[in-house]
């Protein structure tokens, strides 16, 4: 699936929920299906900051795509992490980099979330695009890099 | 639904005082507003709007400026505040009352002046383990400008000041003392008599912080031989941006001015200039005058509730909550003082704050969750913050059934 697509299958699924609490309900579940990162990556410089409680977020390469792992002390907070990594894990830096991001808004989560909550969110979306940006850049020099 | 036990303040008709209360006939969410938010801050009795609303409509002008009508009526309606402040507290004067913009400001001012004009190097400022960030911050910024040190009183397990610490910690260093009359994280109401006299013995002034204080008890400042204390208007159902700082006359006319500016002054020219007289000399420019003037609406009603029904009402509240949120699996409350009042902070499992907060704003129960200003008192409890229910005269024992209520559904979704 593209990101697009997965997306859009979001913002279906919480499409058919009727308030609030069944959307919370199925936030916290997705946050128990998120790949978790390693213990070892739990450091300062995989917090991120901007978010009221703690959220660690880490990303490895694999087969030329992006693969986040991530971890939070707060329940929900880590069911909307898992919804970052759902559409974002998987995809090239370059389709990352370059994707655009509407599911946060469709959903209404901006607007519902309490501030501290969507800030935290935003900053994680910037997290993920610049990492994402940071590996293309690499992978640009590297390549540059060789024809020379 | 839990039933309400009988013993109730006969005095106090809380569905009656509900209705003067415009914002708690408001839904969230379409659900009605379960508000237990009061220590951020209380909500505004219709009065209180309707004496803004005419304030501007009819007496607006500025005061202690103008010969005309107007400013007479404005001058006199806001000098009528301070009075009936100054009766609340039960001061000597009305000139003992200053108004500021908060309990923030009013520590600010007190910290300023008090620091130029009586704190040495070396010398020693007193504060409270459990104080809120504007009771521990203008302190340091002044220790840090004259040279002096900030020293705390501790506190134990319960959220109670070790009291036998604060003796020791008392020598003749000691210039000032600042401690909250009741935390705002805890509910903890603290032994000031204790303090003050302790204090008084070795001739220290003491600044009791009573932001959490004043909408909840009987204060009186003679009684207590405080120095100085403060409060927010808008703890105490008055607007925001109002405060005040009582003051010994003796004291506020031995402190140097904070601010500079106009009404402050008797006369100025480039080579000096003379201050006024009290309250002016502490209130530089053009103050708050419907927030003042509004304010003692807001004060006229509590006096009209009378405090100390509004104490007896709160103390029921207060220990059914206690005994109601105690039979929720898992919850555990932060600070266990013997005394409190006000608010009680809990925190469930390890469920963090902020998502028990969420959950129950969304079935419309206002709470707060966080550091509640007090980072120091989250680090000796070794936690990120708690989730504070805090009341008010208008909280009823429903209220209390629908936080107990959403706490247990939130916390079955997020274990
Ligand atoms: C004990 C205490 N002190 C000081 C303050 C600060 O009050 P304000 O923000 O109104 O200046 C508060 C308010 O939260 C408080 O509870």
């Amino acid at each position: 699936m593209t990101i697009k697509e997965k997306q859009d299958e979001l913002i279906s699924d919480f499409s058919f929920m009727e308030n609030w609490m069944d959307k919370y309900e199925h936030i916290i579940q997705l946050g128990k299906e998120l790949p978790l990162i390693d213990e070892k990556y739990k450091t300062p410089d995989h917090l991120i900051k901007g978010c009221q409680s703690q959220v660690w977020l880490h990303t490895d390469m694999q087969d030329g795509k992006l693969i986040f792992t991530a971890d939070s002390d707060a329940v929900i907070t880590k069911g909307l992490v898992s919804l970052m990594i759902t559409v974002f894990s998987g995809h090239t830096p370059k389709e990352i980099a370059e994707s655009e991001i509407y599911f946060i808004d469709a959903i209404g989560l901006s607007s519902h979330l309490s501030p501290t909550r969507s800030n935290g969110l935003l900053s994680m979306l910037k997290q993920v695009k610049l990492y994402a940006i940071a590996y293309e850049a690499k992978s640009q020099s590297q390549k540059n890099g060789k024809e020379l | 639904m839990q039933h309400v036990p009988d013993i109730t303040v006969p005095a106090i008709d809380v569905e009656k005082i509900r209705k003067d209360f415009p914002l708690l006939q408001e839904k969230v969410y379409g659900l009605p507003l379960v508000y237990l938010d009061n220590a951020a801050t209380t909500q505004k009795p219709q009065i209180v709007l309707d004496t803004l609303m005419h304030y501007y409509i009819h007496l607006n002008s500025n005061v202690h400026r103008g010969v005309h009508h107007l400013s007479q009526e404005a001058t006199a309606a806001y000098e009528n505040s301070r009075k009936t402040i100054a009766s609340f507290l039960n001061a000597r004067k009305p000139e003992e009352i200053i108004f500021t913009k908060g309990t923030t400001d009013s520590i600010n001012l007190v910290a300023y002046s008090f620091g130029r004009g009586e704190i040495k190097p070396g010398d020693v400022v007193l504060v409270s383990a459990m104080e809120h960030h504007s009771n521990i911050v203008p302190w340091q910024m002044m220790c840090e400008d004259r040279g002096a040190e900030l020293k705390v009183i501790p506190m134990d397990e319960n959220g109670e000041l070790i009291m036998s610490a604060f003796t020791e910690l008392l020598t003749d260093k000691v210039k000032i003392i600042a401690v909250t009359y009741v935390s705002n994280s805890l509910g903890t109401v603290n032994p000031v008599r204790d303090i003050i006299a302790q204090a008084h013995a070795r001739n220290i002034p003491v600044l009791l912080d009573a932001a959490q204080a004043v909408q909840h008890m009987p204060v009186d400042v003679q009684e207590l031989d405080v120095d100085f204390l403060v409060f927010s208007g808008h703890k105490i159902y008055g607007p925001t941006g109002t405060g005040v700082l009582y003051g010994k006359e003796e004291w506020l006319d031995r402190l140097p001015p904070y601010q500079g500016g106009g009404d402050m002054i008797k006369t100025v020219t480039f080579a000096k200039t003379i201050y006024n007289v009290l309250p002016y000399k502490f209130e530089a420019g053009t103050p708050d005058i419907s927030g003042a003037i509004a304010l003692e609406a807001a004060i006229k009603y509590v006096q009209q509730i009378g405090v100390e029904n509004i104490q007896a009402w709160e103390e029921q509240l207060v220990e059914y909550a206690a005994q109601q949120l105690q039979q929720i699996e898992g919850l555990r409350f932060i600070g266990n003082a013997k005394h409190r009042s006000g608010a009680i902070s809990f925190l469930v499992d390890d469920i963090h704050p902020y998502d028990l907060g969420e959950l129950l704003d969304k079935q419309g129960i206002a709470i707060r969750t966080g550091h509640h200003c007090a980072e120091p008192v989250m680090g000796f409890f070794c936690i990120p913050g708690t989730v504070r229910a805090s009341f008010a005269m208008y909280t009823t024992f429903e209220d209390i059934d629908r936080l107990v209520a959403g706490i247990k559904k939130a916390a079955a979704m997020l274990r």
